[in-house]
């Protein structure tokens, strides 16, 4: 009893330093949580949390039933995270692999200064530049049609709007992400490598055999990240360009919850959308990295 | 090392340098054309890629009161504010939880730890932000991102770093944990909490969604909702948004590029600084966690 008085005196400097952040991670990550609760309800805004009527799982129907505004939702968010699984997620390594070969120390911070920079803009001045550039007031269609060409349209395109998100993710976030694989490469053991050249390995074989496996490891972990986050896409960056092309092409889940809830007011099925996704979201991390143990890699936490 | 073939050093110079042109030549399209003279634009029928007649008409519509210079103070202030609270909190629940041993350790660590798995939702969010009648307050764009559990986590692992002894000897001459905490600890951590402060900074700096959530009136709107409503949206802008003095505006183009220029200049400004840090690789144990 004395101990634990000392140790209460001891620590409650500590205590209420660590107060004011804990209070925020309480009242904005751990509480809300309990917002869920209106999944539900048939939620009403004047009724509230404690008085709105509790509905069982109707709430869920759409998600059970497969309703299409839903299904499109969810097809959307799957495609847009394959393509770029598929097309995004291997360029910042053929990136780094470049620049790890760059020998011009200077000539590399360089392009590495300038290429970084995107990643710090917001997704507004991200889209007001794509829109800058390739819009149909744009300065590509600009010139075009001061030299009497033909204009594209590729702003405002519903069949091209995975494209254009995809460009944008790419043109923000490719140099931002080779920073990790650069810290990988640069652990590449030097000894191996000569070795690998005495024995004549081709720069070929060299890349395949030497570099890759030694920063697999890496590139492992950033894939289960990514594949953790497979339903959440480019929620900012698709609300901006959404009323241009509509939501048949441009509806995530995201999107769904924002636009059925706040803004359409059915706030028990918004609420059943996200809390569905916030828990298969969480398995996904989960199961991911499970199948990364059993592939023998590190994942993101042991044990 | 065997000698790579010319071929293969071109490529990669082709592929490095058509990167960086895609990086540079939109800033550069934008920064020309809002300070390009009406005539030019009118000649060349929108973007003009070089000026001979520069003029600030366009910013000085922009910035002599009206929604854009508002905006632009409301950015401001919610991003040194927002940062200097942000910071307070991520240093002191930092240094919290790099003492190992003391009370409630070890749930407040995992309590911080856990909330990097999961998402709230959209809908309890701003469910509870409206329950705390925070809607249409600036304190809404604050509070909820005001600790983020990644930059406590990789404040504290720099904090753990810091030599036990130095702590043992300040305690032995009377020292208390604030004192401590002020005098040797943040002393010694300077880097790290320039670097975490940068990054708090454009994070206020470049929020939007939660602004278009929680505020209500647009005469509270930050600059990136103003940029949302009157470049992406090409909502036109005129003498009723901009209250210039100017006798003749500005085309709509060059105004829309000022207030993109000044959205990305504090941005280009404060870069420098957080890519002084690149280097001392501090980046990367922020980056790795």
């Amino acid at each position: 009893m004395h101990s634990q008085r000392n140790r209460w005196r001891r620590d409650r400097v500590l205590l209420l330093l660590a107060l004011p952040g804990v209070t925020a991670l309480l009242l904005f990550h751990y509480l809300p949580l309990g917002g869920n609760i209106i999944a539900f309800q048939d939620f009403q805004p004047f009724l509230g949390i404690w008085h709105s009527p509790y509905v069982g799982l109707d709430n869920f129907e759409p998600v059970l039933t497969g309703d299409p505004v839903f299904l499109n939702a969810l097809v959307n968010t799957l495609i847009i995270t394959l393509i770029q699984v598929v097309f995004v997620f291997p360029l910042p390594i053929c990136l780094a692999l470049i620049l790890n070969a760059t020998i011009s120390e200077r000539l590399k911070r360089l392009t590495q200064s300038i290429l970084y920079m995107p990643h710090f803009l917001s997704w507004v001045i991200v889209v007001a530049l794509f829109q800058q550039m390739f819009g149909n007031g744009g300065m590509l269609n600009g010139w075009l049609r001061s030299a009497d060409l033909s204009t594209f349209h590729i702003v405002g395109v519903p069949e091209l709007f995975k494209l254009m998100i995809t460009s944008q993710v790419i043109w923000k976030d490719t140099g931002w992400s080779t920073i990790i694989f650069l810290a990988a490469l640069s652990r590449v053991d030097p000894a191996q490598m000569e070795a690998a050249v005495v024995d004549g390995a081709s720069a070929v074989r060299r890349l395949w055999h030497v570099t890759l496996p030694s920063i697999r490891a890496v590139i492992v972990l950033l894939l289960i990240l990514r594949l953790g986050d497979s339903l959440s896409v480019g929620f900012e960056q698709i609300i901006l360009q959404q009323a241009q092309v509509g939501a048949g092409a441009s509806e995530v889940l995201d999107t769904y919850v924002y636009n059925h809830g706040i803004v359409g007011g059915d706030w028990g099925t918004a609420a059943a959308v996200g809390l569905i996704k916030g828990i298969v979201g969480v398995a996904l991390v989960l199961g991911a990295n499970r199948a990364a143990h059993a592939l023998g890699e590190q994942g993101v936490y042991t044990k | 090392m065997g000698e790579p073939s010319r071929l293969a050093i071109g490529a990669r110079g082709l592929v490095l340098g058509l990167g960086c042109l895609a990086v540079v030549v939109p800033f550069w399209a934008v920064l020309t054309t809002s300070i390009a003279s009406p005539e030019e634009i009118s000649r060349a029928g929108g973007f003009v890629l070089w000026t001979r007649e520069p003029t600030l008409d366009a910013y000085r519509a922009v910035l002599s009161g009206g929604i854009v210079t508002r905006a632009l103070m409301v950015s401001a202030g919610i991003t040194v504010v927002g940062t200097a609270l942000s910071l307070v909190a991520t240093i002191t629940l930092a240094y919290a939880l790099s003492r190992p041993g003391s009370l409630l350790h070890k749930p407040i660590l995992l309590m911080t730890v856990f909330t990097l798995l999961f998402n709230p939702g959209i809908i309890p969010m701003y469910l509870t932000v409206k329950q705390l009648g925070l809607l249409d307050n600036y304190l809404a764009l604050i509070l909820p991102v005001l600790v983020n559990a990644f930059n406590v986590i990789v404040m504290r692992a720099f904090f753990l770093e810091i030599p036990g002894e130095l702590l043992e000897s300040a305690f032995m001459d009377g020292a208390g944990e604030v004192r401590i905490l002020l005098r040797i600890v943040l002393p010694l951590s300077k880097a790290v909490v320039a670097v975490i402060g940068l990054f708090y900074a454009v994070a206020y700096w470049n929020a939007f969604f939660s602004a278009m959530l929680y505020l209500q009136s647009p005469e509270k709107w930050p600059l990136q909702l103003v940029l949302r409503t009157y470049v992406v949206n090409d909502t036109p802008i005129g003498s009723d948004q901009l209250s210039s003095n100017l006798e003749n505006l500005p085309p709509q183009i060059s105004v829309q590029m000022a207030i993109l220029v000044i959205s990305i200049l504090p941005i280009l400004l404060i870069y420098p600084f957080i890519q002084k840090h690149f280097a001392k690789g501090l980046m990367v144990g922020a980056v790795k966690g």
